[in-house]
């Protein structure tokens, strides 16, 4: 199947949160994709503007069933969150699980006024009362098919699309 | 061969002792505890991964210091903690240790921590629980205390980064010290090339060279040129005269001062798995230097407890 | 009542036996030993086809727990314990309760096993009284009442003045003193032997020394108050070097060694097993293999059991809490034919110390199958494959480093006085 431009795809984004960048925005990077996003749009947004990334392992939901498995760098929020504006960047979002854990572990920094959330990709697979307010693609997968998001030789983004095995 | 820690997957079921843990299984541990160590600088120090388990500390022999370590560490994943200090209640009733535990066990609690004064007592309660509750060992007799050498472990990791080129040495009464011996084991199996043992012989255990370590008896050559320098605390009952002639004697011979400690590397650091007695193992200066970390331990060893008990909570069966 | 025994192969180490040969046994003695004997002579008869049949073990240590705290253990269970292993005669240390300090209890104890008709209890009786180390009992009043030597069990005496003085005693009477020898200060509080198990266990280690330096005490005492004196349970090389030097000069000693040594070290502890809580500690591998080369050439002169049944509420503690000792009569005679096959040593030579050479040290005329002898006899099956567990041993102990494990060789019939005092579900009577 015709997998979609990465690099366009981040490109519209940035120009999406461009928009609505101001004085109380907190960007911040689900890991790894989000994160990755957010590294290569940052250095073109206008202004200054504070970031951080989150790891969500201890927030998980399937902890009982998968146990521990911490694959990224610990969470990084070293700015104020109360009464910010996050924008909670992601690259594909599926269930809404990921965003719900990552969404308990912001609440534990502290109180944002407003959460964003901002990703490339949307599975339709919601199982959550969750979605994202800003999607660049909507595309349709099977269950056992992985979208990711992966950094070529040449540095660019592209798509990478994994069948497992149940 | 039957390791009684893992279970029939490989995974961690217990800590029982740092004998019989891989060098992958430690350094698990370690990372693990690396991502564990922001949630203490948060305002929220708290992640819900043990939310709605049960943690019990059931201490046989006091100790609220490592109590109250495990206690911070459980709260911080979410957990419930029980104590219990079964020193002053059940025990001194009569009831066996088997007896306690099968009490214990009917409370449903999922994790036990436990110290006891008798070596070999985690790995016998471990023998006794069902599969899916899980043992941490907080010390038995001189056998073990895996905690506090994951622990060790971890800082020297901290602000040595590689072990494969260290000088670890460890001063004081090795004979009675289940520390000295967990440290021995992590520092082996992660691949320090030199462990030195320094003491007089009446408190070095037989054959401790077969574990793996250089004995010194000189203290002034054992820390010649080491990195890391472990302090061991000397209990009382050992300077009555028995083992050690008086405190004043042993500190002359195997003190800590600061002329000793220029002895061994400019940037070697300092530990003590606490509490300290001032004047006896180690100077009071040399215990408030820049190279002392023994402050540092107690944070990374919550951190570290963190990870043990996330570990060993996320084995399902 | 007559019981001929067919076809068995004798071993009989006294009278240098070891044939294919029927027994007839008749009114409580051996009438007659010899090839096909005539079956009608005899009322029942045991097919021994394929079976070891040797004299009737003297075991020279093991715990009946009488006088005891009747809590499991009795006489009566454990001496059909020892009928199950083959065990007719039986030696037991004074550490019971009541300490056996007082010709009263030797005689009650006598008097009981005598009426249970399962074998012969030679009791050894208290040396000083309480076992404290520090007064002499009525030494020769308990041996009227039937206490056929003297020990300290697990006491040793710390003041050598009254060690001297009760070898001295014991001497004016020819009597024997059995003790096992450990220093009582350099083995307080030791757990298992000192060494690198103790050292990465954390349990209190006991160094050979302690066992040496009291083996050196007291054979020195022997030799100058010219004492009779077996030493019990030696668990070190160097103590049977202190052994083999002392016989080559003329000292009355003579020693065994517990059925444990001969298999297991400290290694075997492993994971704090309990059962594995033995005094004397299991030691190394080196002591080990020289208490195997010891038998051979003649410094041990027995082996025994060392019984000793624990209830297993003792067992489940953590290890130095634990009770010590293990169940080990039904145990000894496999274990012994275990120890030929494995280091291909002449069986006979191992029977002997088990039955003809106890005999000698008891100064009693047993363990052999003399003729006109009391017809005590244990009849093995070398091929009998059993699993030890809490079924398979008679025992109320069943504290054993065996457990679990699988054995060849069982003890199929015991016969003592003449009568089959034990059968094992195998044996069939023909009349």
């Amino acid at each position: 199947m015709n997998l979609p431009n990465a690099e366009n795809l981040i490109e519209s984004l940035k120009n999406k949160i461009n928009e609505m960048i101001d004085e109380n925005t907190v960007l911040i990077g689900v890991q790894r994709g989000g994160e990755l996003i957010l590294q290569k749009i940052l250095p073109s947004l206008g202004s200054a503007v504070a970031t951080g990334s989150i790891d969500t392992s201890f927030y998980r939901d399937d902890f009982s069933s998968r146990g521990l498995k911490i694959k990224n760098k610990p969470s990084k929020i070293d700015t104020e969150i109360n009464g910010k504006h996050i924008i909670l960047i992601d690259d594909v979002f599926s269930s809404g699980r990921t965003v719900r854990a990552a969404m308990n572990e912001i609440f534990d920094y502290g109180r944002p006024d407003k959460i964003t959330l901002a990703v490339l990709i949307d599975r339709n697979e919601q199982e959550l009362p969750i979605s994202p307010q800003i999607c660049i693609e909507k595309i349709s997968l099977s269950k056992n098919q992985h979208l990711e998001l992966v950094l070529d030789e040449n540095k660019k983004f592209t798509f990478h699309l994994k069948e497992s095995h149940v | 061969m039957f390791n009684p820690q893992l279970n029939n997957k490989g995974n961690l079921n217990h800590l029982l002792s740092i004998e019989g843990l891989s060098k992958e299984k430690i350094i698990q541990i370690l990372d693990t505890a690396e991502s564990f160590l922001k949630i203490g600088e948060r305002d929220v120090k708290k992640v819900p991964i043990l939310r709605g388990k049960t943690v019990c500390n059931v201490f046989f022999e006091n100790s609220t210091r490592t109590r109250t370590t495990f206690e911070i560490a459980a709260k911080r994943l979410s957990a419930d903690v029980i104590n219990l200090n079964v020193a002053t209640s059940s025990q001194s009733k009569g009831e066996t240790v088997l007896d306690t535990i099968n009490n214990l066990i009917a409370m449903n609690a999922d994790i036990f921590v436990v110290r006891h004064s008798s070596s070999g007592a985690a790995h016998f309660i471990a023998s006794h629980v069902k599969p899916n509750i899980h043992i941490i060992n907080a010390g038995d007799g001189n056998h073990s205390h895996p905690t506090q050498g994951l622990l060790d472990a971890f800082t020297i990791r901290k602000y040595k980064t590689n072990f494969n080129n260290l000088k670890v040495a460890i001063v004081g009464d090795i004979l009675n010290s289940r520390v000295a011996r967990s440290n021995i084991h992590a520092l082996n199996i992660l691949g320090v090339p030199e462990i030195r043992v320094i003491a007089p012989k009446t408190l070095l255990p037989d054959e401790i060279e077969k574990l793996g370590v250089h004995v010194f008896y000189d203290i002034d050559k054992g820390l010649k040129d080491a990195d890391v320098i472990m302090m061991l605390r000397i209990q009382n009952e050992r300077m009555d005269g028995i083992m050690l002639p008086s405190q004043e004697e042993y500190f002359k011979t195997y003190g800590l001062n600061q002329v000793r400690l220029d002895l061994a590397k400019k940037d070697a650091i300092v530990m003590h798995p606490g509490p300290m007695n001032r004047g006896v193992e180690i100077d009071s200066a040399v215990a408030d230097s820049e190279q002392s970390v023994i402050l540092p331990q107690v944070t990374f060893g919550i951190a570290v407890r963190m990870a043990v008990m996330a570990i060993l909570a996320g084995q399902h069966s | 009542m007559s019981i001929l025994i067919k076809n068995g192969r004798v071993v009989d180490p006294k009278n240098n036996i070891d044939a294919i040969l029927d027994i007839l046994v008749v009114d409580g003695k051996i009438a007659e030993l010899n090839k096909n004997l005539d079956s009608k002579k005899a009322k029942q008869i045991i097919d021994a086809s394929n079976k070891i049949v040797m004299p009737g073990i003297i075991d020279l240590q093991l715990n009946l727990r009488e006088p005891g705290n009747q809590y499991k253990s009795t006489l009566e269970s454990e001496m059909k314990a020892a009928n199950a292993g083959g065990v007719t005669g039986m030696v037991c240390p004074p550490d019971t309760t009541p300490i056996l300090d007082e010709p009263g209890l030797v005689k009650m104890l006598k008097n009981k096993s005598e009426a249970l008709k399962l074998g012969n209890v030679y009791p050894l009786g208290a040396l000083t009284q309480k076992l404290s180390g520090k007064l002499l009992t009525e030494i020769n009043d308990l041996y009227e009442s039937g206490c056929i030597g003297f020990s300290q069990a697990e006491k040793p005496i710390q003041d050598t003045e009254v060690l001297y003085r009760s070898f001295q005693y014991l001497s004016t009477f020819n009597l024997k003193a059995f003790l096992r020898a450990e220093d009582a200060y350099l083995s307080e509080k030791g757990i298992i032997n000192a060494g690198e198990i103790s050292t990465r266990l954390g349990l209190k280690g006991i160094q050979s020394i302690s066992e040496t330096t009291a083996i050196n005490k007291i054979l020195e005492i022997a030799h100058l108050t010219k004492t009779k004196v077996h030493l019990n349970k030696i668990s070190t090389a160097d103590g049977l070097n202190l052994v083999k030097i002392a016989k080559k000069n003329g000292v009355k000693v003579t020693c065994d060694v517990s059925i444990h040594q001969i298999f297991l070290t400290d290694n075997d502890i492993g994971f704090f097993n309990t059962n594995c809580f033995l005094k004397p500690p299991l030691r190394r591998e080196s002591d080990r293999i020289k208490i195997i080369d010891s038998i051979v050439d003649g410094t041990i002169d027995a082996i025994c059991s060392d019984h000793s049944p624990v209830n297993e509420d003792n067992k489940l503690k953590p290890f130095a809490e634990s009770e010590h000792g293990a169940s080990s009569v039904e145990l000894l005679m496999p274990l012994v034919y275990k120890l030929s096959e494995d280091y291909k040593i002449d069986l006979g030579l191992l029977i002997n110390k088990i039955t003809n050479q106890p005999s000698g040290i008891l100064e009693i005329n047993k363990g052999s199958l003399s003729v006109n002898s009391d017809a005590d006899i244990c009849i093995f099956d070398p091929e009998h494959s059993w699993e030890i567990n809490s079924k398979s041993l008679i025992s109320e102990g069943k504290n054993t480093p065996f457990f679990n494990q699988n054995l060849t060789g069982k003890v199929s019939s015991t016969i003592f006085n003449g009568n089959i005092v034990f059968t094992g579900s195998s044996v069939i009577l023909k009349n």
